[in-house]
């Protein structure tokens, strides 16, 4: 994985609450076998919306998102993430994310960065005050740069480490592959198993 | 003090822990079907890496495959694509599955507990959010991402962060005609969407011990609808009975030792959940969804919304939104709605207790003129069940169609959809627009209010149907 330590791009307003992955990425799309090519599907229903934020040419080179809360509730699906990268998002913003859509930024290498409701509502003033500006996520520093302003961000210290320095949790893991094998040898007897 | 049950099970799965860094959490089973998996196999194929456990992990096919002429090629080339890189990928790293035709196939969370795999106290992950529904059992059992699959498959382990705890008490005895999903949509609509986030809950109380392990699972599946990754319930009897002569559960000594370990998982008297929520099960009745989020619901004899009477602005925005989506007038009764489609299925509603209690309703009755419904069992083994206790007829008799097991329209990735502005009542877990197909619009309900809706053809209780003629019911 790339290594993240601050990143500097245009941020679009997402004036929403509670964008689950169906809206992030419907269904249909995830019958592909792939991790990449999905920018077509990223908020496929909204785009057809000319208001859609997207669609407006100020941000259709977006890379930071700025979210209402609850962002990535219901389904899974990494193909979530994959489809923000796809279309070349790097970080998103927001109140509060869905547990498992967060862990999944931080494991496919998107910055998933908690901010407070006050703040996400000041940068979205910003951003429609002058559409296509530019906020810097600072990971270093867990810090937000918007106009004059530089706000706090809050991301699990251990996810930041990772994506500071670019490591992927399975070689992580199997450094403790014995450890594994000494736990395995002592399960409890009558654990079932899937074959035989 | 003592452990909650989450807790217990989590420091029975610690692999390692080290202060800063999440503990090493060793998994118990994994489910995998073909939607979140080939990006992970390939994953472990450009790293050169194998399965570490096969023997704990079991794929079958569910979530795209189609619920006609199942004995076909998928007609999908998409779809069949992917269908024959999961057999492809089990076949190379020699993971056990029940493809599309078997006996065993079905939903992932309807498979694993009737082949007795999902057991109290064991660690399970899928990727998929409604792993949820194994916590029946007093699991710990919660949906991953594919990296997290990969990382599963690799190591069969997983680094976390403990979850906070949550209790749900659910007091007092449900009243007649209350089931399971109506207490999980009233759960929902009370914390909220996101109202679980970081928690695992644990459902409590008099009603849900009165629960059958197929209401609990009702109750469990929706948790991540409330924001929790995982919801348990204390393994008791109810627990015991259901799994003894299962398939993969312990038999002789091993069952008595397994039952003697399972009774200790229940949450000590002296424990503290970090957050407590009680609700009365006596105040309960049918309940419904009419917005575009799970917590969006109502009981049933309410009345949509007015979005100009919420005073909480980010609430007020997203009730008009989802007014304009569902195409519904603020103020109107909910029992006014008509309803095109009914789907009775999914990992929330789609085991054999749910195709009971929807064919009692409607066995001797019809379903509406211009309402289709359609029934999806949640597995090739439920269907074989219903068809021996002749559910299958009732269902035909009643206008309704009979399919093959599958996720189907529960997030329509098959040809099992809604077309646009269709609307739904369907008894699976996500209202999401599009959920269901694009611009479809759908409304959350139990499979009793989904059979009594079929034959009204609007939202509506059995108690809302008129009472059979003796002529209806021999017939």
């Amino acid at each position: 994985m790339e290594p993240f330590t601050s990143h500097t791009g245009v941020a679009a307003p997402l004036r929403a609450s509670n964008v689950d992955t169906d809206q992030i990425i419907p269904a249909e799309f995830l019958k592909r076998i792939t991790r990449t090519g999905f920018e077509d599907a990223l908020f496929h229903a909204w785009r057809t919306d000319p208001d859609f934020v997207l669609n407006h040419p100020e941000y259709g080179r977006a890379t930071v998102l700025v979210a209402g809360p609850d962002f990535g509730t219901g389904s899974s699906r990494e193909h979530a993430v994959w489809a923000l990268q796809s279309y070349g998002f790097r970080a998103v913003l927001s109140a509060r994310f869905a547990d498992i859509f967060r862990g999944n930024c931080g494991k496919a290498g998107v910055v998933a960065a908690v901010v407070s409701p006050e703040v996400v509502s000041r940068i979205w003033e910003y951003l429609e005050e002058s559409p296509g500006a530019e906020v810097t996520i600072d990971l270093e520093r867990c810090e937000v740069r918007f106009g004059d302003a530089a706000e706090p961000f809050e991301i699990d210290q251990h996810v930041r480490w990772r994506l500071l320095n670019g490591f992927d949790d399975i070689s992580i893991s199997l450094e403790h592959a014995d450890e594994i094998g000494e736990y395995e040898a002592h399960r409890r007897p009558w654990l079932p198993v899937t074959v035989g | 003090m003592g452990l909650t049950l989450a807790e217990k099970v989590w420091r029975d799965h610690v692999v390692r822990s080290e202060e800063g860094v999440p503990d090493l959490l060793y998994i118990d089973l994994h489910l995998i079907h073909e939607v979140t998996s080939p990006q992970a196999f390939e994953g472990l194929r450009v790293a050169g890496r194998s399965v570490r456990r096969p023997d704990l992990t079991l794929a079958t096919e569910d979530h795209n495959v189609p619920t006609l002429d199942v004995d076909k090629p998928i007609a999908d080339p998409i779809s069949r694509t992917q269908v024959e890189t999961l057999r492809a990928n089990c076949a190379e790293f020699g993971v056990p599955i029940y493809p599309l035709g078997h006996a065993e196939q079905g939903i992932v969370h309807v498979v694993g507990p009737q082949l007795g795999l999902t057991q109290p106290g064991m660690t399970i992950v899928c990727g998929d959010s409604h792993t949820s529904t194994h916590g029946a059992f007093g699991a710990l059992a919660f949906g991953i991402g594919t990296s997290e699959v990969e990382h599963v498959l690799a190591t069969q382990t997983l680094p976390l962060k403990p979850f906070k705890t949550m209790a749900i008490n659910v007091e007092g005895e449900l009243p007649e005609g209350v089931t399971a999903k109506d207490v999980i949509l009233a759960i929902i609509a009370k914390i909220g969407t996101g109202g679980g986030q970081g928690y695992v809950l644990e459902y409590r109380g008099e009603a849900i011990r009165n629960l059958s392990m197929e209401g609990r699972m009702t109750i469990c599946n929706m948790s991540i609808e409330a924001g929790a990754r995982a919801g348990m319930i204390a393994p008791d009897d109810t627990t015991f009975d259901y799994l003894k002569g299962r398939p993969r559960a312990p038999e002789g000594a091993e069952w008595d030792a397994a039952v003697e370990y399972w009774r200790s998982l229940a949450t000590d008297d002296d424990a503290e959940f970090d957050a407590e929520v009680t609700l009365r099960a006596d105040e309960l009745t049918p309940f419904v969804t009419w917005g575009t989020n799970p917590g969006q619901g109502l009981p049933l004899a309410a009345n949509v919304p007015v979005p100009g009477e919420i005073e909480d602005q980010t609430e007020r925005e997203s009730a008009e939104k989802a007014l304009a989506y569902m195409g519904l007038e603020p103020g109107m009764p909910l029992r006014d709605i008509a309803i095109d489609t009914v789907f009775l299925g999914s990992c929330t509603n789609g085991r054999m207790e749910d195709l009971r209690a929807a064919a009692d309703v409607i066995r001797g009755r019809r379903v509406a003129d211009g309402v289709r419904m359609i029934v999806v069992p949640g597995s090739a083994r439920v269907r074989l069940s219903a068809e021996a206790e002749g559910l299958d007829r009732v269902f035909l008799a009643a206008g309704a169609e009979w399919r093959g097991a599958g996720c189907s329209m529960c997030l329509a990735m098959n040809p099992d959809k809604l077309a646009p502005q269709e609307r739904s009542a369907s008894t699976s877990n996500r209202n999401f627009e599009g959920r269901q197909g694009p611009g479809g619009r759908t409304h959350l309900v139990s499979p009793q209010v989904a059979a009594a809706t079929a034959v009204r053809g609007t939202l509506s209780a059995p108690a809302d149907l008129d009472p059979l003629t003796p002529l209806a019911e021999s017939a």
